[in-house]
C-alpha cells in the first residue's frame, strides 16, 4: 500500500508516498455497494473494456476491423504466453502453438471437408494435445531447456514443410472455407478474447493458479506439498497450447490458406513483446500491449523490417527498465495516488 | 560415395561444434543462455566484411578487430544488459532474445543481403582425401576446429581462470564465498562466447554468403547440438555434434537433401523422451536439486 | 507381538558422485514414536530425509512405509502416503502473506481426499491451522507478507504446512535452529499436541538439551554411518558418539 522513496532536497528532506486512493479504501469489500460512485470505481475497469471491445466492429472501418482482429489474436498468444510465464515456463514459440492449430483445421478442412464450426474447436484441441505431449519431456528439467525447444521447433518445422512438401509444401493448402460471416469472425475473436482475459485472469488469481504461481517461485516447496508439478505444469501447458492453436485454427479460415508462414518467427515474438510491454504476470496486460503494438506495427508497415529490430528493442527496454508493464502502472495510478511529503 | 560422405560428415560434424561450442561454454559457465549468439556471429561475420571492404584492411587484420570488437560487444551486452537482470530467468532470456533480433532484423533491413557478402577463403586451394575433393577452407576449419576444442578443454580443466569458471558453473554460492567475482565471471563467459562465435564465423563464413538468416540457422544448430549433448558439458558438444554432422551428411548422400532437418529434429526428439538432459546432459532433474 | 514398524529403514546407501553419503543405515520407527537424529554437520542427517522422502534416490536399500516399498518413488507420491517434511531453509512465498502459503499445502490431492469432497474455504482453514502453531489471530499476524515475518514466525508457517498436510509422519529438519529459548519452549507444547494426536515425528536436531527432553529415542549418525541408538543418555555415554562430537553443545 505505501511506497517511500528517499529524495533530499536542500535542507528540508522531503519523501514521496504512495497512499491509496479513498474511493479504493471505500470500495474494497462490502462497502462498494454504499454508493453508485463506488460501484462505478469498481466496475469501470472492467466494463469499459468489454463495452470497448464489443462496440469496436461496429465503428471501425473494412482495415480497421482487419487490425482488430489481428489485435485480438495477438492478444490471445499473448495471454497464452502469460499463462506459460507465470507457470515458470518461458516460451519463445508461440508459433508452435498457432503453427499446429494453423495446420490442424487446414487439414481437416482441405482432406476432410469438415466446415470451420467443426475444424476450430477440433484442431484447437488436438493442437494443444500435439504440442503438449512434444514438450512435456522438457518440464521435467530446467526453464531454459523449455525456452531452447520452443524455440527451434517452430523453425525447424518451417524447413521441413518446405523441404518434404507435406501438407501442400511451399504452396500450403488453399481454399480453405471462409467461416460463415464476417461478423461472425470478427465477434468470435473478440469474444474469445474477452473470456480468455477475464476467464484466465480469475483461474490464475484462485488457489490453482497460486499453485501454479508457486511452481514457479519455488518448486520443491510445491512437490513437498505433495502436489505433481509436472502434471500442473502440463495442465498449464495444455490450456495455453490450445488457446494459440485456437488462434492458428482461427486464422486458417480467415486467410483461407495455410503455409509455412504460420511458423514464423513473428508469431513467436509480437506476443513476448506485447506482453513485457503490457505488463507480465496479468492477462490484462498482455491484451493491453496488443492492442498497443498491433496498430502501431501496422501504422508502421511502412518501414517494412525496422518494426521488428523495434520490438526487439522494445523488448530489451521494458524488461530492464520498466519490467512491470505499463498495465501495472496504470493500475497503480488508478488505485494509488502519490505526494511529497516533509519528512 | 561412403568415403567422401564420411569425409564430408567430419567435417560438417567440426563445423557444428565449432558452433555450438561458444553458446555452450557461455551457459556451462554463468547459466547465461545466450540468445543472441547467432546474431553476434552474423555481426562479426558483416563487420569483417565492411572492414575489408569498405575501409580495405587486409583480411587478416579485419578478422582480428573483428573478433575483438565481437567479443567486446559480447562483455558489453552482459555489463549494461545483462547485468541488471541477473537472476531473473524471464529476463535473462527475453534480454538476450530481443538484442539479438535486433541486430539481425537490424541488417535485414539495410539490406545486407546478397552474393557479394562474403569472406573471402584463406587457401584457395583443394585436396583430394581418401578419393573426395576437399578445399583447404574445411581442411582449415578441422584444424582450427580441434585446436580450439582442445585448448578449451585445457583452458577449463587446467588453468586457475578456467577452473573458476567451472567452479561458478557447479556452485555459484560456494564460488562467491571463495571470492571469485560472478559478475565478473560472467562478463567473461558471454563476450568468450561471443569471441567464439566470431572466430567460428571468420573461418565458416567463407563456405557460403553472409545473410541475416544465416544468423537464425547458427542458432537453431547451436541449440540442436546442445540440447542432443547436454547444456554445459564440452563433451557433450563434440559427441553431439558428430551424432548430428554424420546424420545429416549420410541422409542427404543416401536419401535426399530435404530430409536432413526431419533428421536433426527426430533425433532431438528421441533424445528429449530418453534423456532429456542430453547424452551428456549434467542437468539433474528438479527433484535432485537439493 | 510387537506391531510392525510405520517406517522401516533397511541397508540403505546413498553415493553422490564420489561422496559416500549414507552407508548401511538402517533402523525401525514405530508408530507414535519420537526419533531424534542427531550427529555432527555433514553426517547426512538431511540426506537420510531427502531419501525417505523421495527427493533423492538411495544407490541400495529399502525404504519401507506401512508395509510397502517406497524407495524410488517421486516425492510427491510418498507425501501423499502421509508422510511430510520441513526444510532446514525456510523458503516461504515471499510475496504472499502467511495464510496464502498455506493454500498450497492445502490444495495437495491428499487434503482433499482425508477431509473429504468440495472442500470449503482453504482461507478459513489456513487461518485456523496457522492460530493452532502460534499466529495470533487477534494481531492479525497470519495477514502479514512472508517477506516481513521474523525467523520465529517463518518456522512455525513451515511447521504449519507440514501439519495441513494430514500426515502420520513428520520429520522436523532442525526445526529449533535460529530460534531463542523462549521460541522453542513455545513450539515444544504444539509438538507434544501432535504426539498425543497420535502422530510419529522424527526431529534432526543440533539442540540436543531441547531435543533430549522430547525425544523417545536416539539415531546419532556420523560421516553416513549409524554410531548409536538408543536412549538420550545412553547414547551420550557412548565413546563413538563423544569422539564425533567434539565441540559440540551437549
Amino acid at each position: 500500500m505505501r511506497n517511500a522513496d528517499l529524495n533530499s532536497g536542500g535542507s528540508k528532506q522531503r519523501r514521496k508516498e504512495r497512499i491509496d486512493r479513498g474511493i479504493k479504501a471505500r470500495s474494497s469489500d462490502v462497502f462498494a455497494l454504499s454508493s453508485w460512485r463506488e460501484m462505478l470505481y469498481l466496475a469501470a475497469p472492467r466494463f469499459i473494456p468489454i463495452v470497448g471491445c464489443l462496440m469496436l466492429p461496429l465503428v471501425l472501418g473494412i482495415y480497421w476491423q482487419k487490425v482488430l482482429l489481428s489485435v485480438a489474436v495477438f492478444a490471445l498468444l499473448a495471454i497464452s504466453w502469460d499463462i506459460l510465464e507465470q507457470s515458470g515456463m518461458i516460451s519463445l514459440g508461440q508459433a508452435l502453438f498457432f503453427g499446429m492449430g494453423a495446420y490442424a483445421a487446414g487439414v481437416f478442412n482441405h482432406y476432410f471437408g469438415w466446415s470451420p464450426l467443426l475444424t476450430i474447436p477440433f484442431a484447437s484441441l488436438l493442437g494443444g494435445m500435439i504440442c503438449t505431449v512434444i514438450l512435456l519431456p522438457v518440464l521435467r528439467l530446467r526453464g531454459i531447456y523449455f525456452s531452447m525447444v520452443t524455440l527451434i521447433i517452430p523453425l525447424m518445422l518451417v524447413r521441413i514443410v518446405e523441404a518434404t512438401k507435406i501438407f501442400g509444401g511451399t504452396e500450403g493448402l488453399s481454399g480453405i472455407t471462409p467461416l460463415p460471416s464476417k461478423w461472425l469472425e470478427l465477434y468470435l475473436i473478440v469474444g474469445a478474447l474477452l473470456g480468455a482475459l477475464f476467464g484466465f485472469r480469475r483461474m490464475m488469481g484462485s488457489d490453482y493458479g497460486l499453485v501454479l504461481k508457486g511452481i514457479n517461485d519455488n518448486d520443491r516447496s510445491v512437490m513437498n506439498a505433495g502436489i505433481n508439478i509436472y502434471w500442473f505444469k502440463a495442465q498449464a501447458l495444455f490450456v495455453a497450447s490450445s488457446i494459440g492453436a485456437f488462434t492458428g485454427a482461427f486464422m486458417t479460415h480467415v486467410y483461407m490458406f495455410v503455409g509455412m508462414p504460420v511458423f514464423a518467427l513473428d508469431y513467436s515474438i509480437l506476443p513476448i513483446a506485447a506482453a513485457v510491454v503490457g505488463g507480465p504476470g496479468t492477462m490484462a496486460g498482455a491484451t493491453l500491449g496488443a492492442f498497443i503494438l498491433v496498430p502501431l506495427s501496422e501504422i508502421l508497415r511502412g518501414i517494412g523490417g525496422l518494426r521488428i529490430v523495434i520490438y526487439g528493442l522494445f523488448l530489451v527496454v521494458f524488461i530492464v527498465a520498466l519490467p512491470e508493464g505499463i498495465f501495472h502502472y496504470i493500475q497503480r495510478k488508478y488505485h494509488q495516488f502519490e505526494r511529497w511529503v516533509e519528512v | 560415395m561412403f568415403v567422401g560422405t564420411v569425409v564430408y560428415a567430419v567435417i560438417n560434424s567440426v563445423i557444428l561444434a565449432l558452433l555450438a561450442i561458444g553458446f555452450n561454454l557461455t551457459f556451462g559457465i554463468s547459466g547465461v543462455a545466450n540468445f543472441a549468439y547467432g546474431a553476434l556471429y552474423i555481426f562479426s561475420a558483416y563487420l569483417s566484411w565492411m572492414l575489408l571492404n569498405l575501409i580495405g584492411l587486409p583480411f587478416f587484420l579485419s578478422a582480428i578487430i573483428s573478433i575483438l570488437i565481437t567479443t567486446l560487444l559480447g562483455a558489453m551486452m552482459y555489463r549494461f544488459v545483462l547485468q541488471r537482470v541477473r537472476g531473473q530467468a524471464l529476463s535473462e532470456v527475453i534480454a538476450t532474445f530481443g538484442i539479438g533480433l535486433a541486430i539481425l532484423e537490424l541488417f535485414q533491413y539495410l539490406g545486407f543481403v546478397g552474393f557479394e557478402y562474403t569472406l573471402p577463403v584463406f587457401i584457395d586451394n583443394s585436396f583430394m582425401i581418401f578419393g573426395a575433393y576437399v578445399d583447404m577452407q574445411r581442411i582449415l576449419i578441422v584444424i582450427v576446429g580441434a585446436a580450439l576444442i582442445i585448448f578449451l578443454w585445457f583452458f577449463t580443466h587446467h588453468t586457475s581462470l578456467g577452473l573458476a569458471f567451472r567452479g561458478i558453473a557447479q556452485d555459484e554460492r560456494t564460488a562467491l564465498s571463495l571470492g571469485i567475482n560472478s559478475d565478473r565471471i560472467a562478463t567473461l563467459s558471454v563476450s568468450f562466447g561471443a569471441g567464439l562465435a566470431a572466430i567460428a564465423a571468420t573461418i565458416i563464413i567463407p563456405l557460403g554468403s553472409i545473410s541475416p538468416s544465416e544468423g537464425y540457422d547458427v542458432l537453431i544448430k547451436a541449440l540442436a547440438v546442445c540440447i542432443i549433448g547436454g547444456l554445459g558439458s564440452t563433451g557433450g558438444v563434440i559427441v553431439a555434434s558428430f551424432v548430428i554432422g554424420f546424420a545429416e551428411r549420410f541422409t542427404d548422400s543416401y536419401i535426399s537433401s530435404h530430409w536432413t532437418m526431419i533428421v536433426s529434429l527426430a533425433a532431438i526428439l528421441i533424445v528429449l523422451s530418453v534423456k532429456p538432459s542430453g547424452l551428456f546432459g549434467k542437468q539433474k532433474e528438479l527433484e535432485e536439486r537439493i | 507381538m510387537k506391531p510392525s514398524p510405520l517406517l522401516r529403514v533397511a541397508g540403505l546407501y546413498k553415493n553422490f558422485g564420489g561422496v559416500q553419503a549414507i552407508q548401511d543405515l538402517s533402523f525401525d520407527l514405530a508408530q507414535g514414536e519420537l526419533l531424534g537424529l542427531i550427529g555432527p554437520n555433514g553426517s547426512g542427517k538431511t540426506t537420510a530425509v531427502n531419501l525417505i522422502t523421495g527427493f533423492v534416490k538411495p544407490t541400495e536399500g529399502e525404504i519401507i512405509y506401512r508395509g510397502q516399498n517406497i524407495s524410488g518413488l517421486p516425492p510427491y507420491k510418498i507425501i501423499r502416503r502421509g508422510i511430510a517434511r520441513t526444510f532446514q531453509m525456510v523458503k516461504p512465498f515471499y510475496q504472499l502473506p502467511a495464510y496464502k502459503n498455506m493454500i498450497i499445502p492445502l490444495y495437495s490431492p491428499r487434503v482433499k481426499k482425508m477431509v473429504g469432497g468440495k472442500y470449503g474455504d482453504r482461507d478459513a482453514v489456513a487461518l485456523d491451522l496457522l492460530e493452532e502453531v502460534g499466529f495470533e489471530r487477534d494481531a492479525f499476524v497470519a495477514y502479514k507478507s512472508a517477506s516481513v515475518l521474523p525467523q520465529g514466525y517463518l518456522k512455525r508457517l513451515e511447521l504449519a504446512k507440514a501439519i495441513a498436510l494430514q500426515p502420520d509422519l513428520i520429520i522436523l529438519d532442525e526445526l529449533f535452529s535460529g530460534l531463542s529459548l523462549a521460541e522453542v519452549a513455545s513450539i515444544v507444547p504444539i509438538i507434544e499436541k501432535l504426539r498425543l494426536e497420535g502422530k510419529t515425528i522424527i526431529m534432526i536436531e543440533h539442540r540436543l538439551k531441547e531435543l533430549f527432553r522430547i525425544a523417545d529415542r536416539i539415531i546419532v549418525l556420523n560421516f553416513g554411518e549409524k554410531i548409536a541408538e538408543g536412549l538420550s543418555n545412553e547414547v551420550m555415554e557412548s565413546d563413538a558418539v563423544k569422539k564425533a562430537y567434539l565441540g559440540a553443545e551437549a
